[in-house]
C-alpha cells in the first residue's frame, strides 16, 4: 500500500525483484540458507590469489557469471612486491562495498534518487600487534571510520537514515562489528 | 462443565472481553491461574508505574475520574483498578485455576484445568504478551557465579547481590531498572541493542498524548507496511513517575551508568559487545526526530502552535565508543531486560504454523473459534496497552458472536 505513495527512483537496483525475494524467503526459510566460498592459492612470498567462483543458495549450487579473482600482497615498505592490496585493505573494501550496495538498495526502496555515493574508509592499526612486539596490542584495527559523501534528492536527515539502515542490513558490518566463531583446520 | 466461551486470563484484556461478551448476553467464564491482575501482582517490580497517563487508562465503560489525570498509576493502583473493574462488571471469574491444555474438538474446545474440564464453543486466550522472558542465547553460558534475574523476576535493588550489575537491554524495562539500581548506589553497566527513544513530554504535552492525537496508537495492523517489524518493535524507552522526566541513555550516562553495545558472545569469563552501538544510537535519534517532525506537522496543521511550547529536538545521544569486551568478574549479577513473549504451551498445536508461530489475523486465529488478546500491535498499535484492550475486545467479541451464531445454525 505504501508503493502508491513512494516515488520511483532509478538507481539501477531491481527493487521489485528484491521485494519478491524477501517474500519468497519468508515463506521458504530453507531457501534462505546460503554458503559463500573463497579459495586462496599461495603465489610467492606474501602474494596470494583468491578465487570466488561458486556458492550455494536457494537450495542449489550456483556459479558466478565468471570466476572473480583478487590478488593480495604486502607493500614494498614490508619488503614485499605489492602485487595486490593488503588483506586488511580488502576487508575495508568489503565493508565499503557492502554499505554502498545497502545505500543504493535502501534509497531505491524509499524512492530516493541517488546522483553520487562515495564511501571513504580509514582504519588504524598498531603493527606492534602482528609483529608480536607488544602482547597487549591487538592484531586487528583499533577502530574503523567510514565517511559517506552522498548527493541525492533527499534531506540530510533522510540521507542519514539511509546510511543508518544500510548498516543495520549489512553483512560485512555485522561480520566486523560482532564476533564470529572461526574454525581453521588442516585438511 | 459447559459454557459457550472460556476466556483465559483475568487481566485488563480478559476483563474487557468479559464485559463485551456480557453486553452481548454471551455466557462465559474467565479463568485465571491466580486472582484478577495476577501478573501485575507477581511479575512486576515494586517501583513500576504505567507508562501511559491516568486519563489514558481506559477500559470499556471506565474512564479515570480521579484528581491526577496526568499522573501515572503505580502497579498497586493498577491492581486496584482491575479489581474494582472486575467487581463492577461482575465478571464471572473462576480464580486459582491452572489451564493445563486447550484441545480443538472441531467444533468447539476442551479446556482441561487442575479443577476439571470445560467444554466450550470458543476460547479467548487473554494471557498477555509478557508470560515469559525472551532471553538471548548467551544467557545460557553465563558463569554460574553470577546471579541472574530477568525483568519478570526483578523486584528491587536489594534483591541483587552486592557488587556491579550488568543490565542487558535498554527498552522501558532496561532503562528503568538501570536507573533504579544506579540511584541505589550500584555500579551499573547497560548493554544496548535496538531501542525506541522518545521524550517523556514534547512541547508541553505528554508523548502519549501526542501519539494518541496524531492517530499513531490507533493505526491498524492491516494498514502498516510491515506488520511483522511493527510487532517486533521494542517498548518505548520511557518511565512513568510522580513527576514527568525523560529517561534515556544520556540521562543514564550523566548519572554514571556505563553504556556498552549489545552482548554478542560470552566466553572465558568475558562478554564481547557489539561494535554497532554507534549506529544503534544514531538510528534511535533519527527515528525520534521523525516522530517529532510528524508531531510538529500535525500541530501546525491543526493550528495548535500558539498554545504549545516551541518545537525543539532532544540532544543527540552523546555516548562515546562503547567498550567491546567486559570482564564479567566486575559484576555480581546480570538483569536480562531483553523483552518478553507470550506463552501458549497449553494450546492445541493446530493453532500454530510450521515455525511454531500462532496463526491469526488481528487476533482471529486460523483455528476456528480461537481468539487472542493483548499482543503487541495485534489489531492496533495500542493493542498491548491497557488503553488498547477496549477497542480490540469490542471487535473480537463481534467475531466470537458471529462464530457462535454460525455454530448454532449448522
Amino acid at each position: 500500500m505504501t508503493n502508491t505513495h513512494t516515488p520511483v527512483a532509478d538507481n539501477g537496483v531491481n527493487i521489485e525483484a528484491l521485494r519478491g525475494a524477501r517474500q519468497a524467503l519468508t515463506d521458504m526459510p530453507a531457501a534462505a540458507q546460503f554458503q559463500w566460498r573463497a579459495s586462496c592459492e599461495w603465489v610467492k612470498g606474501t602474494h596470494s590469489r583468491t578465487t570466488m567462483s561458486n556458492f550455494f543458495g536457494l537450495g542449489q549450487e550456483h556459479n558466478h557469471r565468471m570466476a572473480h579473482t583478487l590478488d593480495a600482497d604486502h607493500p614494498e615498505v614490508f619488503a614485499s612486491e605489492d602485487n595486490g592490496a593488503t588483506p586488511p585493505e580488502l576487508v575495508l573494501g568489503a565493508l565499503a562495498a557492502c554499505l554502498t550496495a545497502g545505500v543504493a538498495t535502501v534509497a531505491t526502496n524509499r524512492g530516493i534518487q541517488l546522483r553520487s555515493v562515495t564511501a571513504t574508509v580509514e582504519a588504524g592499526m598498531d603493527l606492534q600487534g602482528i609483529l608480536g612486539i607488544d602482547g597487549d596490542v591487538r592484531n586487528g584495527f583499533d577502530g574503523v571510520k567510514v565517511t559517506f559523501a552522498i548527493d541525492a534528492d533527499a534531506s540530510r536527515s533522510d540521507i542519514e537514515a539511509i546510511v543508518a539502515q544500510s548498516q543495520k542490513r549489512s553483512a560485512v558490518f555485522d561480520i566486523m562489528s560482532n564476533p564470529t566463531n572461526i574454525a581453521v583446520v588442516v585438511a | 462443565m459447559r459454557t459457550p466461551v472460556v476466556v483465559i486470563g483475568a487481566g485488563q484484556a480478559g476483563l474487557a472481553m468479559s464485559r463485551n461478551l456480557a453486553n452481548r448476553s454471551i455466557d462465559h467464564v474467565v479463568l485465571d491461574r491466580g486472582d484478577v491482575a495476577h501478573s501485575w501482582r507477581t511479575e512486576r517490580w515494586e517501583s513500576l508505574r504505567l507508562l501511559t497517563p491516568n486519563w489514558m487508562t481506559r477500559l470499556p465503560g471506565h474512564r479515570y475520574d480521579g484528581p491526577d489525570p496526568d499522573g501515572f498509576m503505580t502497579k498497586d493502583e493498577v491492581i486496584g483498578l482491575l479489581e474494582s473493574y472486575a467487581r463492577r462488571i461482575d465478571a464471572p471469574i473462576v480464580a486459582h485455576v491452572e489451564v493445563l491444555s486447550v484441545r480443538a474438538m472441531n467444533p468447539g474446545f476442551e479446556v482441561a484445568t487442575d479443577r476439571g474440564t470445560w467444554s466450550c464453543d470458543a476460547v479467548v486466550a487473554a494471557t498477555g504478551a509478557s508470560s515469559e522472558p525472551r532471553l538471548p542465547p548467551v544467557a545460557a553460558v553465563i558463569p554460574g557465579r553470577l546471579q541472574q534475574l530477568n525483568a519478570l523476576q526483578y523486584r528491587s535493588p536489594s534483591q541483587l547481590a552486592d557488587g556491579g550489575v550488568l543490565v542487558v537491554g535498554a527498552s522501558a524495562s532496561g532503562v528503568q531498572i538501570s536507573d533504579e539500581l544506579r540511584r541505589a548506589g550500584r555500579e551499573v553497566t547497560v548493554a544496548v541493542g535496538d531501542h525506541v527513544r522518545v521524550p517523556r513530554s514534547y512541547r508541553g504535552r505528554d508523548i502519549h498524548w501526542w501519539m494518541d492525537a496524531i492517530g499513531q496508537l490507533d493505526e491498524r495492523y492491516d494498514e502498516v507496511e510491515d506488520i511483522g517489524r511493527a510487532r517486533r518493535l521494542p517498548s518505548l524507552q520511557l518511565i512513568g513517575g510522580p513527576s514527568l522526566r525523560t529517561l534515556d541513555l544520556n540521562t543514564l550516562a550523566d548519572a554514571g551508568v556505563r553504556v556498552v553495545g549489545k552482548v554478542m558472545r560470552v566466553a572465558n569469563g568475558r562478554a564481547q559487545c557489539s561494535g554497532a552501538l554507534a549506529n544503534v544510537l544514531a538510528s534511535a535519534d533519527l527515528k525520534q526526530d521523525r516522530l517529532l517532525e510528524r508531531i510538529d506537522a500535525f500541530a501546525h496543521e491543526r493550528g495548535l502552535d500558539a498554545q504549545l511550547l516551541e518545537p525543539s529536538r532532544p540532544e543527540r545521544t552523546k555516548i562515546g565508543v562503547g567498550e567491546l569486551e567486559l570482564d564479567l568478574s566486575q559484576f555480581a549479577s546480570i538483569v536480562w531486560a531483553t523483552g518478553y513473549r507470550p506463552q501458549y504451551t497449553w494450546l492445541d498445536r493446530a493453532a500454530f504454523d510450521h515455525r511454531g508461530n500462532i496463526t491469526h489475523d488481528g487476533g482471529v486465529c486460523a483455528l476456528d473459534g480461537l481468539y487472542l488478546m493483548g499482543l503487541p500491535f495485534m489489531r492496533r498499535r495500542k493493542s498491548s496497552f491497557i488503553d488498547g484492550v477496549a477497542s480490540d475486545a469490542r471487535d473480537l467479541a463481534g467475531h466470537v458472536h458471529a462464530h457462535l451464531d454460525h455454530l448454532a445454525r449448522v
